[in-house]
């Protein structure tokens, strides 16, 4: 026994150790660049799909998007978003003509940050649709802000002016009236005060209805190559 | 014989070494994702997939790896495993990669997979080792599998999204909250060790009765 | 028992009296909530037996199933399994699917007592225990509240009591806020008078808060129960809502509607009084009784939830055993350190 611990001491040379690990390093490389690379354009064309579909339900009537971003005091179309630069979708019918924004917004929940995205035509001062895209709600309960169809229909023509406010069920008739989801009045408030917070943050930077970004072709080409 | 042998290591990591319900392995992914059937058997498959290619590679090249650095090649060769899993997920189905989020990557972490290389897979022959890892990803499996199908049963009314119940079907809520996946876990291996139990005693009753026969 | 202690009394070994037997203290809390019960049912009617009798019995099912075959009558003479099941009857809401109160007395004995080692083992109070589970498991049937009863309507029985195993109740067209639901969402204050005598709607148990107190005091001049636990969670209740009142009058609830809402009296004299998980010294009562105070009025206040008297306890009772270490006296004649 003591013969064998003193050989296995003196065992491999420390430039074979090194040389093994390197190779397993390489192969390894090789292998996982292969997969990104094999996998990339699929994985894209889902997220752009995923944030398509979304846009396309919160928008109804819209046909083609492109993403805007608010700099030097202007909101200019993107090719791709920079670092922690909040950014919102510009949706346009078929002809290209605008129709309205689509803006992601967050916020807490009841039990985790909720983010959605929604609808908003600015002519009309409207929310004109929200989609709930992350959400740890309680399921049966809080999960409701996107299950239960009745409260996600609530948001298909709501007005904004002066602010949304949510109130308890069956007696909401103001058209910035919200219904709460009976057991989930939590859930539901946060839902609201997350819209009111984006709008507030964003309706400054908004141009004024008529003056906005048209939909660049070329962009829409380029993206749909790069899918 | 030779067969018999597969046979062996095979089944046995179905059942009496059970990685969950036997060793108590994995109980990560165990409990996290196994909120729904579905999410339950794609993380099977993934972990299926990594431990299975792992004990291959690590038995084919247990002569060639140094001792002194095998538990970094293993996990060289596991954590490429589990990249290459986590890439194909999100471009196959990136609805159940969401859901499963960070427990893709951890599968790397889970000590099941190491543990078979360190105490199979690197001693044994290839077939053997194939075989070896075969049962215990499929014990894994079954395990997530049985926990998943219990807590969508009773939390959603539902199994792989399919309803059971009439419309009435009120759901146990817990069963799909972290709670949810303690309970479950811990009734089925009270079961098992319950069963394991009777088995023992079963036993010792009939070696008494052929004792007192003789 | 009858006569009280001298001041100096001599004794050798063995001290323990026999007057005291699990049984026996069990008895005089069933005693105790005797009259809380029969308010309960005076209040909702023919549910109120109906859901006791179904936490009751899923509590006894539970002992009788998982005991040992051959001290099966023993486990249930000590009427443990009764009081269990009672005590969580009485913080459940009225309509709730008979079921669903079976299923959580099963539970509570099952993985509040039995899987521990049995009675005395227990690190949660069963009763919440299953309440805790049945929350959890069903939060819409479990805050559903019911009005109380109209008159003459005794025979009545709400609609969601009789769903069948595993499903849903029919939406109860009539339903009822409780007071701290009703203060935490629409910021109306019930009066006082209702919460004292019970004419609130609530869950079973917890809406007399009087027939609650006078239970307490039984229980209290039996010497079956630690007075420091509920004294120190009331006071601390007391305190801590007239603190915050101070700050905002409206916002805050008033230190009496505190103590008669919710389920903090049925809480503080008979869950958290259980001996089995509170702390054995006096010092760690006031511990325990001061931390339950805190937890209830953290949660209701600045929580997502109406009521918090269930989690604080629970909470706790998980911090028992430290708090039973911490407060160990000291062997007499050791100095300050005992190292």
């Amino acid at each position: 026994m003591n013969t064998r611990v003193n050989n296995e001491t003196s065992g491999p040379s420390s430039m074979r150790l090194v040389l093994t690990l390197a190779i397993a390093g390489l192969v390894s490389g090789i292998a996982i660049i292969g997969i990104y690379e094999s996998t990339l354009p699929t994985i894209t064309a889902n997220k752009a799909r995923e944030l398509r579909e979304a846009v396309f339900k919160v928008l109804p009537g819209v046909g083609q998007m492109q993403a805007l971003v608010y700099r030097d005091d202007e909101l200019v179309v993107v090719e791709s978003q920079g670092k922690d630069e909040p950014v919102i979708y510009g949706g346009y019918d078929e002809s290209g003509e605008f129709v309205g924004y689509a803006i992601p917004a967050a916020g807490p929940g009841f039990q985790d940050t909720i983010a959605i995205l929604y609808g908003y035509i600015p002519g009309d001062k409207l929310v004109v649709g929200m989609e709930v895209l992350e959400s740890r709600e309680t399921p049966g309960l809080g999960d409701k802000i996107y299950k239960d169809l009745e409260f996600v229909a609530e948001f298909s023509a709501l007005s904004v002016e002066p602010e949304i406010v949510s109130v308890k069920k069956g007696t909401g008739s103001n058209p910035n009236e919200v219904d709460s989801i009976t057991g989930a009045t939590i859930s539901s408030k946060a839902i609201v005060r997350i819209i009111n917070e984006a709008h507030t943050a964003w309706a400054t930077k908004l141009p004024a209805p008529g003056s906005e970004p048209a939909m660049q072709v070329a962009e829409t080409a380029s993206t749909e190559a790069g899918q | 014989m030779k067969k018999n042998e597969s046979y062996e290591e095979f089944i046995k990591g179905v059942w009496r070494d059970n990685p969950v319900f036997a060793q108590v392995l994995g109980m990560c992914p165990m409990l996290a994702v196994t909120n729904s059937a579905i999410n339950a058997v794609a993380m099977g498959m993934a972990t299926f997939f990594v431990l299975v290619g792992s004990s291959f590679l690590v038995s084919s090249f247990r002569n060639w790896i140094p001792k002194q650095v095998r538990i970094s090649c293993f996990i060289i060769i596991i954590a490429t495993f589990v990249t290459i899993a986590d890439y194909t997920l999100l471009a196959l189905v990136p609805k159940v990669h969401k859901e499963l989020g960070a427990f893709i990557p951890l599968i790397v972490a889970n000590c099941l997979i190491l543990g078979r290389q360190e105490a199979f897979a690197s001693r044994y022959p290839t077939r053997l080792a194939v075989m070896d890892a075969l049962g215990m990803a499929a014990g894994f499996l079954l395990a997530l599998f049985s926990l998943g199908a219990v807590r969508e049963i009773l939390g959603d009314g539902a199994l792989f999204g399919v309803k059971l119940f009439s419309e009435n079907f009120e759901p146990w809520v817990i069963m799909i909250l972290p709670p949810g996946g303690f309970l479950t876990l811990g009734v089925i291996l009270l079961f098992f060790n319950w069963i394991k139990f009777k088995k023992d005693e079963f036993l010792e009753d009939v070696a008494e009765a052929e004792r007192s026969g003789n | 028992m009858k006569k009280r202690d001298p001041e100096l009394l001599l004794f050798h070994a063995p001290l323990l009296r026999q007057g005291m037997t699990t049984p026996k203290a069990m008895r005089d809390v069933l005693v105790a909530l005797a009259p809380a019960t029969v308010a309960s049912v005076w209040f909702f009617g023919l549910s109120a037996i109906l859901v006791l009798g179904s936490c009751i019995g899923g509590a006894v099912a539970a002992e009788w199933l998982f005991a040992d075959r051959k001290a099966r009558g023993e486990s249930l003479r000590d009427a443990s399994g009764l009081l269990t099941g009672l005590l969580l009857g009485l913080t459940l809401p009225p309509g709730l699917p008979l079921w669903m109160a079976f299923l959580g007395g099963f539970i509570g004995i099952a993985l509040g007592k039995v899987i521990w080692g049995g009675l005395g083992h227990n690190l949660f109070n069963p009763a919440l225990l299953g309440r805790a589970f049945l929350l959890a498991t069903f939060p819409i049937a479990m805050t559903t509240w019911v009005p109380t009863l109209a008159d003459g309507g005794f025979l009545q029985i709400y609609p969601g009591n009789l769903a069948l195993p595993f499903m849903q109740a029919q939406v109860d067209a009539m339903s009822a806020a409780t007071p701290l639901g009703m203060l935490k969402f629409e910021q109306e204050v019930t009066p006082l008078a209702g919460l004292v005598f019970g004419n609130v709607s609530g869950s079973l148990g917890e809406t007399s808060g009087l027939l609650l107190l006078l239970g307490g005091l039984y229980l209290w001049l039996r010497r079956d129960l630690d007075w420091r636990i509920p004294v120190s969670i009331l006071l601390t209740v007391v305190l801590f809502s007239a603190c915050l009142g101070f700050f905002d009058d409206a916002r805050f609830p008033a230190p009496l509607f505190s103590v008669f809402s919710g389920g903090l009296l049925l809480g503080a004299i008979y869950m958290a009084t259980d001996p089995v998980t509170s702390p054995v010294t006096p010092k760690g009562a006031w511990i325990f009784g001061i931390g339950t105070g805190v937890l209830v009025m953290l949660i209701r206040v600045f929580g997502g939830l109406p009521e918090g008297v269930m989690y604080a306890i629970l909470l706790m009772n998980a911090a028992t055993p430290l708090i039973d270490r911490y407060t160990q006296p000291r062997v007499f004649g050791r100095g300050d350190d005992p190292e």
